[in-house]
This record gives C-alpha cells, sequence and structure tokens, in this order.
C-alpha cells in the first residue's frame, strides 16, 4: 500500500484513453478563432462547450477595459483582499453587483468555486444542518464537507422530498441552510425554485441558490432562476462566477442580510487566497455593463438553445429533460461516449464529455452549451456533427 | 424506535439486489469493495434508510461506514432504540 494507490483507478482511464488515441480531459485549445471557434487537439472546431453562454469573450469594450487596467494597475493585485488586494476596482464590481441584483450586499471572490465553496462552508458548521439538492455542483459538496455540518441530500428537483426532510429537522431548522443551484451545470434542468421557497416559507431556514449558469440567461434584468420564479425575496444569499455569462473568471455572493459584511471575513476562500487581476475585474465590470446593455443577448442564447436541443431530439438522442442553454445527450455506454466525443471532434464539434462520477447518474454525457454568439449555421454544423457520428460506426 | 437488528433487517432489504451470485450478505459484507455499491448507489441506500425510518442520517458518517454492520450501528447511534 502507499500514498498513490489511490489514484490507480485514474491511471487506468488515463491509459485507456491514450491506448485509444483520445485526448478528452484537458483537450487542448491550440488557437482560439472567435468566441465559438478554435482548433482543439488539431481540428477546427464549433465550441459546443466552453459555457461562453452571452459570447462576450471576446467583445472590444471588454477587452479594452482590460488592457486598461493592465496598463493602468499591472498584472496582479499580490494580494488577498483582506491585506493589501483591495482595489477601489473590486469595490465598485462588488457595488455594481449589489445594484444589479437589487441587493445591499456584495462579496467578489477569485474564483466561482471559491466562492461556492467559501459560503457553503461558512454559513452552516459543526452543529447546524446543511439541506442540499443531490445534484449539486463538487464545489458545493466540497464546501459543505469541509464546514462540519450536519449534510443531508433531497432528491434533485423534488420539492416534496425537500419537505419530508426540513420536517424530519424539527426545532433544528433555526439552524438549517438550504443550497439549490438555478441551472444545473450537467442537464441544464431548471430548480422548481418558486415550489422550493413555499416549502422553506413553510418551515423556516436560509436559502442560497447558485446561479453559476442562469446568470445574464432568465428573469427581467437577467438575474437568475430566482427572478423569473419571483421569489427573489425568499432567497438569502445568491452565489455565482463571472467564468461563465461574464467571460472572465472570479465569482460572487450577494444577499440583503447585513451580517455578511462581518460573514466575509469568516470565509477562509475570500482571506487566503490572492484577489482577483485588475484585467479580470475590469472585463467583468464592462460584461456585466453589456449584459444589461444587450436583453437580445438572452434571446438569441434561447433560440440557439431551442434549435440545438430540436435538433439533437430530432435525431432520436436521448436529450435532457428541458431546453436549456446546457443540452445534455445521454450515452449509456461509456465506451461509445468515448468513441462519440472523439469523432464529434474529428467532425467539428467540440462538446464535453462527461463520466460517473462526475454525470448525475451512472451514465456518460455529451454535454453541449450554446452560446447567444452561435450562428444558426453553427448550430446546425454542431447537429450535423451529431448526425454522422450517429449515423457510422467506426472510427474515420 | 427501531432498535439494531430491525436496521441491519431493512439494509439487508434495501441490499439484496446487489448480494449478487456467490456473495453471502452478511453483518460483515462491506458496501463498496465487496458488493460493488458506486458512491450515488450509497447516497441512495442512505436516501432509502431515512425514508423509511423517518429520520435524518447526515453525508458525514459515511466516512466510518464500510460494513453493514457500520451502517446498522450508525442508524442505532443517531436514532437509538427503546
Amino acid at each position: 500500500m502507499s500514498l498513490f494507490d489511490k489514484f490507480q483507478p485514474i491511471a487506468d482511464i488515463q491509459a485507456e484513453l491514450q491506448a485509444l488515441g483520445v485526448m478528452p480531459f484537458g483537450a487542448v485549445t491550440e488557437k482560439l478563432l472567435s468566441s465559438t471557434e478554435a482548433i482543439v487537439n488539431g481540428h477546427q472546431v464549433i465550441l459546443a462547450g466552453t459555457n461562453n453562454y452571452l459570447g462576450l469573450t471576446f467583445e472590444p469594450e471588454c477587452l479594452e477595459a482590460a488592457k486598461k487596467a493592465i496598463d493602468e494597475l499591472g498584472t496582479g493585485t499580490t494580494g488577498s483582499r483582506m491585506a493589501n488586494g483591495t482595489f477601489a476596482e473590486h469595490v465598485a464590481l462588488e457595488n455594481e453587483l449589489a445594484e444589479f441584483f437589487d441587493r445591499k450586499h456584495s462579496i467578489v471572490f477569485s474564483t466561482g468555486y471559491a466562492a461556492t465553496m467559501g459560503m457553503g462552508s461558512t454559513l452552516a458548521g459543526p452543529g447546524d444542518v446543511i439541506v442540499l439538492d443531490a445534484d449539486s455542483h463538487a464545489s458545493i459538496y466540497d464546501g459543505v464537507r469541509l464546514g462540519g455540518a450536519d449534510v443531508i441530500r433531497f432528491r434533485h428537483n423534488d420539492p416534496a422530498d425537500l419537505d419530508k426532510r426540513l420536517r424530519r429537522l424539527g426545532d433544528r431548522i433555526d439552524n438549517t441552510l438550504i443550497i439549490v443551484e438555478g441551472i444545473y451545470s450537467m442537464m441544464g434542468d431548471q430548480a422548481p425554485l418558486a415550489e422550493i421557497a413555499e416549502v422553506k416559507r413553510k418551515y423556516g431556514g436560509l436559502l442560497l441558490v447558485d446561479e453559476a449558469h442562469s446568470l445574464g440567461m432568465l428573469g427581467e434584468h437577467g438575474r437568475g432562476v430566482a427572478e423569473a420564479a419571483g421569489v427573489e425575496d425568499d432567497v438569502d444569499f445568491v452565489v455565482g462566477t463571472f467564468s461563465k455569462s461574464l467571460g472572465a473568471i472570479g465569482g460572487y455572493c450577494v444577499s440583503n442580510h447585513d451580517q455578511l459584511n462581518a460573514i466575509r471575513f469568516a470565509i477562509r476562500s475570500y482571506i487566503f487566497t490572492a484577489s482577483p487581476s485588475p484585467s479580470v475585474v475590469a472585463s467583468t465590470r464592462a460584461a456585466l455593463r453589456l449584459m444589461q446593455e444587450r436583453p437580445y443577448l438572452r434571446d438569441q442564447l434561447w433560440a440557439n438553445a431551442h434549435r440545438l436541443y430540436d435538433g439533437l431530439k430530432n435525431l432520436g438522442l436521448q436529450v435532457s429533460p428541458e431546453v436549456s442553454p446546457v443540452v445534455a445527450v445521454t450515452i449509456k455506454d461509456r465506451n461509445q461516449a468515448i468513441d462519440w466525443w472523439n469523432r464529434l471532434l474529428q467532425h467539428g464539434a467540440y462538446v464535453n464529455l462527461v463520466m460517473p462520477p462526475a454525470s448525475p447518474t451512472d451514465d456518460s454525457l455529451l454535454r453541449c452549451s450554446v452560446s447567444a454568439a452561435h450562428s444558426e449555421a453553427q448550430i446546425d454544423r454542431i447537429i450535423d456533427a451529431f448526425s454522422t457520428v450517429q449515423n457510422t460506426t467506426a472510427v474515420d | 424506535m427501531p432498535d439494531y437488528n430491525e436496521y441491519l433487517e431493512r439494509i439487508f432489504d434495501v441490499l439484496k439486489p446487489f448480494a449478487k451470485q456467490g456473495i453471502l450478505l452478511n453483518e460483515a459484507s462491506e458496501l463498496v469493495t465487496e458488493l460493488g455499491l458506486t458512491s450515488l448507489q450509497v447516497m441512495e441506500l442512505i436516501e432509502q434508510l431515512e425514508d423509511h425510518f423517518d429520520m435524518s442520517i447526515p453525508l458525514n458518517i459515511l466516512p466510518d461506514i464500510r460494513t453493514v454492520h457500520d451502517l446498522a450501528q450508525a442508524l442505532e447511534k443517531l436514532n437509538p432504540g427503546s
């Protein structure tokens, strides 16, 4: 026995993929041609797995803002928010986020992972309870495990199951944090947030919603599922990321609870890491502004989502349960999923290969994410690639 | 309140489909290494037991659970019998 034994299953999968000549994990993007096309592992592809929902990564205003910030503020802050790493730009972004979400308080984190993991690990500790949706993201599971609260799962997107589990808590509900996501990252399905909020109103507790995959997509202002469901007042904390709709990196938490300003200095993933680089903050601020100025991007995104979803469904593929900018195709056989991923790449479509335990079931997924920047022709090329792969059986 | 044996009996019931040919289900059966439960199936086992006994079973107990006995004992500790 050695420390390395536990990594052998990973090494075995790596060896298996290498023998097949396939590199789905850590595929190398060699050149970006635009926000929707690139050279990946030597193939020119339509990017259909980059979470670049609004397609803002090459937006001139974002690029200019980032360049200006580098010239004026340098390449990095070289310190944590709690020490020397809070620049006026971080504070401005926090104020702009609070204003956008119509909340009193906001915290900016260095990554979305740090935001979700940090809030999950800090809000509830030993003696407290966390009740989370079973399909929650790894950053949520990591956070709640670190925090030491009692962690109880409820069945995915099942408010009646949540009701049952909250009822069992009795008086412990006063120390309970409920965690759900707005749109789930793997299957793209939305949380039934109105019903979940109703259950929360019935029993109590605090509610945290991760809107990482729904920012800029839903609600009148693009604030996400909570806004679309009309239950923002029931949501105590919204967390999310700048690395998807806003095309940068970083995370946030917004809340109306005045305690957030004290909580800020208890979050280890906020205190013990360097703050986001000035260029990242600058492009995020520009993208946040553009997202509000261009609501038509949301319409384009959803039109593209419908086009891809319908196209893949019409091929007879097992697509996710509902239309969303995340469209997942379930492939039961792992080897078939690997083969399809590889051949999709060869036929000009980059998607994400998701295998258990990253997928929510024991099946594998070919996960697509749509961008507002995709043209109809590009969406059709993605569908064509699936069709070609479906109708051929051998590696070309 | 159920006692250890009731927890044990229910766990055996839920695990029956996992007792493949040649594997005898008993208190010493190991959930992952012997019965081959995936992490997802372990979570589902916990959910089923929560619903059957109408109790809360925090995931925090899982690192200490290897065998059927460990699980029955953990449930009894969480929800002691009379």
